[in-house]
């Protein structure tokens, strides 16, 4: 919550972007315990445009085109009493096939950077870890230890996530594919990572659901 | 990309008011469809779903609801909506899935229950139009029906009691449909003696309120060869938009359903429609919609379609039957279940399987339409033996 809200204040798209530290979030009012306000993304408004063009159009159009390398989706049960609350078993199977489609079998190694659905502060951890970029129970660990910081080893949410763009609902997955766009390409301003490749981009439905996509860039 | 096949089919009863859930539904048509193709749910690698308002089932987000009832537990699962053309937007879908090399075998799964809303699904469209230029004037569906038929009727010297007609052969179909809920022996007299909804609109000239699911399974070609003899192929897809300000085109003709069939045709390689489609499932909520989406395709010329019915040329036994399942007017008309109800009946045409509806003469070549959103949306596909 403190690293995406943070990211946020350098995204001319994000509206909730906030300098805070841990306690201030453990200390905003409880939603529902464990969630407080601070761990839930406030709603926003707004629309992403992609245009897509088969590999020739491509390079008519443009000197920076980005590849989609892998795409995968999934839904596990809609029934809420049915379910395992602990796992985010729709990320980890969309992610499976994105990987499978791109060639990637060391997703932690082999993909730079992540956007990550981050609705609720732990979900960011949870996907994660279900998507094998994170060990499970190492997605808190590297996060407190700043490894997931812009300047960190494996970068996730550099635009501010939904914690700090605010929660698009269907939107969500688009502004995620923006920012692994504007990474790949350049273009990210003062968030810009050096040297990246390859981007992952995931995104939830959001409560109730349990589907999940994840589409995977290289420029 | 890769050629596609419908290699099976399921179809639950369309009546108002069924007891099962939306969820039971879905379940019993995907089940059908796998079963007449000896397919499992294992086989199956992926599942798109067209169903239309969330409003009629009364559940938000109805697409996640109804996942693992159309077989999507843990798989690839996609939802669309665009309105009544959904049910034939449906398989365009699911023919993206198989034909990119993505997927081998893919569930299109369609279903609405409308009978939930009460007191009137008709209710649920009150909030689709434009909340600054057109909510104020409290139009409803009929209303606006009855302006687009009218405009039909007076460019072309259509009469009522032709256009009743339709009503009279796709009631009359219905009667041999096993899913039919409103299939019926009527005479012209009965269209036009029902009571007036909103002139030129009659009681009978509309498809009712149902509820009710369908279901088909695509297959790649190498997949479909191994499941069964005759797979139909999907030759030709097309959809397109018109304007959503249905105030500002002229009501006369469908350009959403010209553009999206040339789509089609062009694909499929079809160069004289009228000649090349043996059958057809053109949509139709309301009697004139079939005239208006038949002038649409190309079948006939632009003021051509009366006289075709006349002429007996869209009866089951005539040149070009239209409608042989009994449509949306006879069998029922669950908005996305509706579209794919017609694809499913030119498959079971195209197979020779129809029992007592089949027509005559070994049809090869045959399309199915749909129509919908704010009244702009086309959705065609051509399907072939």
């Amino acid at each position: 919550m403190v690293k995406n809200k943070k990211n946020a204040l350098n995204n001319p798209h994000a509206g909730h972007g906030v300098l805070v530290n841990a306690d201030y979030v453990l200390s905003s009012e409880v939603i529902s315990y464990p969630l407080t306000q601070m761990d839930i993304s406030p709603h926003s408004d707004g629309a992403v445009v992609v245009v897509l063009a088969e590999e020739e159009t491509a390079k008519a159009l443009t000197d920076k085109p980005i590849w989609i390398r892998g795409i995968g989706w999934c839904s596990d049960t809609p029934g809420l009493e049915t379910r395992n609350w602990g796992e985010a078993i729709y990320a980890q199977m969309a992610a499976e096939m994105a990987y499978k489609m791109a060639g990637i079998r060391y997703p932690r190694k082999e993909i730079d950077f992540a956007e990550i659905n981050d609705e609720f502060s732990y979900k960011e951890l949870q996907h994660l870890e279900a998507m094998r970029i994170c060990k499970k129970g190492e997605a808190g660990p590297l996060t407190e230890i700043g490894g997931t910081e812009i300047t960190g080893e494996f970068p996730v949410n550099t635009s501010g996530g939904c914690l700090g763009v605010g929660n698009l609902y269907e939107l969500n997955g688009g502004h995620k594919v923006l920012e692994v766009v504007r990474q790949l390409r350049g273009e990210a301003g003062k968030n810009q990572l050096n040297n990246v490749t390859t981007g992952l981009a995931q995104s939830w439905r959001g409560v109730p659901t349990t589907t999940g996509t994840v589409v995977i860039l290289s420029n | 990309m890769r050629r596609v096949a419908i290699v099976g089919a399921g179809i639950t009863k369309f009546y108002r008011n069924v007891q099962e859930t939306p969820k039971e539904l879905a379940f019993e048509a995907t089940k059908m469809a796998l079963d007449s193709c000896e397919m499992k749910l294992s086989d199956i690698e992926c599942v798109v779903h067209g169903t239309a308002p969330d409003a009629f089932d009364g559940i938000h987000m109805k697409g996640e609801y109804l996942s693992d009832g159309s077989g999507a537990y843990r798989k690839p699962y996609m939802r669309h909506y665009v309105g009544g053309g959904t049910g034939v937007l449906s398989p365009i879908h699911g023919w993206f899935h198989v034909a990119s090399g993505m997927f081998d075998t893919c569930l299109v799964v369609a279903e609405e229950k409308m009978s939930s809303a009460y007191p009137h699904p008709a209710g649920a469209f009150l909030t689709i139009f434009d909340h600054t230029t057109e909510q104020p004037l409290y139009p409803t569906l009929i209303w606006i029906f009855a302006i687009e038929m009218n405009r039909f009727m007076s460019t072309h010297g259509y009469k009522k009691e032709d256009i009743a007609l339709v009503a009279v052969k796709n009631k009359g179909n219905a009667l041999d449909h096993p899913s039919a809920q409103l299939g019926a022996k009527i005479t012209v007299k009965d269209v036009l003696d029902s009571e007036i909804m909103a002139w030129p609109v009659n009681r009978l000239d509309i498809s009712p309120t149902s509820d009710g699911a369908a279901c088909i399974v695509l297959a790649a070609e190498h997949v479909a060869r191994r499941v069964t003899e005759k797979p139909i192929w999907i030759d030709g897809v097309g959809w397109a938009l018109d304007t959503a300000y249905w105030c500002t085109r002229d009501l006369y003709y469908p350009d959403y359903v010209e553009v999206a069939s040339r789509q089609a045709y062009k694909m499929a390689g079809i160069k004289e429609p009228s000649k090349e489609i043996h059958i057809a499932e053109p949509y139709d909520p309301f009697t004139y919609k079939e005239l208006h989406h038949i002038e649409g395709l190309g079948l006939c010329k632009r003021g051509g379609s009366v006289q075709m019915l006349l002429d007996g040329v869209t009866q089951r036994t005539g040149n070009l039957p239209c409608c042989p399942s009994g449509g949306a007017l006879g069998v029922g008309n669950p908005i996305a279940a509706t579209g794919l109800m017609k694809i499913i009946e030119i498959f079971l045409q195209l197979k020779g399987e129809a029992g007592k509806r089949q027509v005559p003469g070994r049809p090869t070549c045959g399309l199915a339409q749909a129509w919908g959103d704010l009244m702009q949306v086309g959705s065609v596909v051509v399907m072939r033996s």
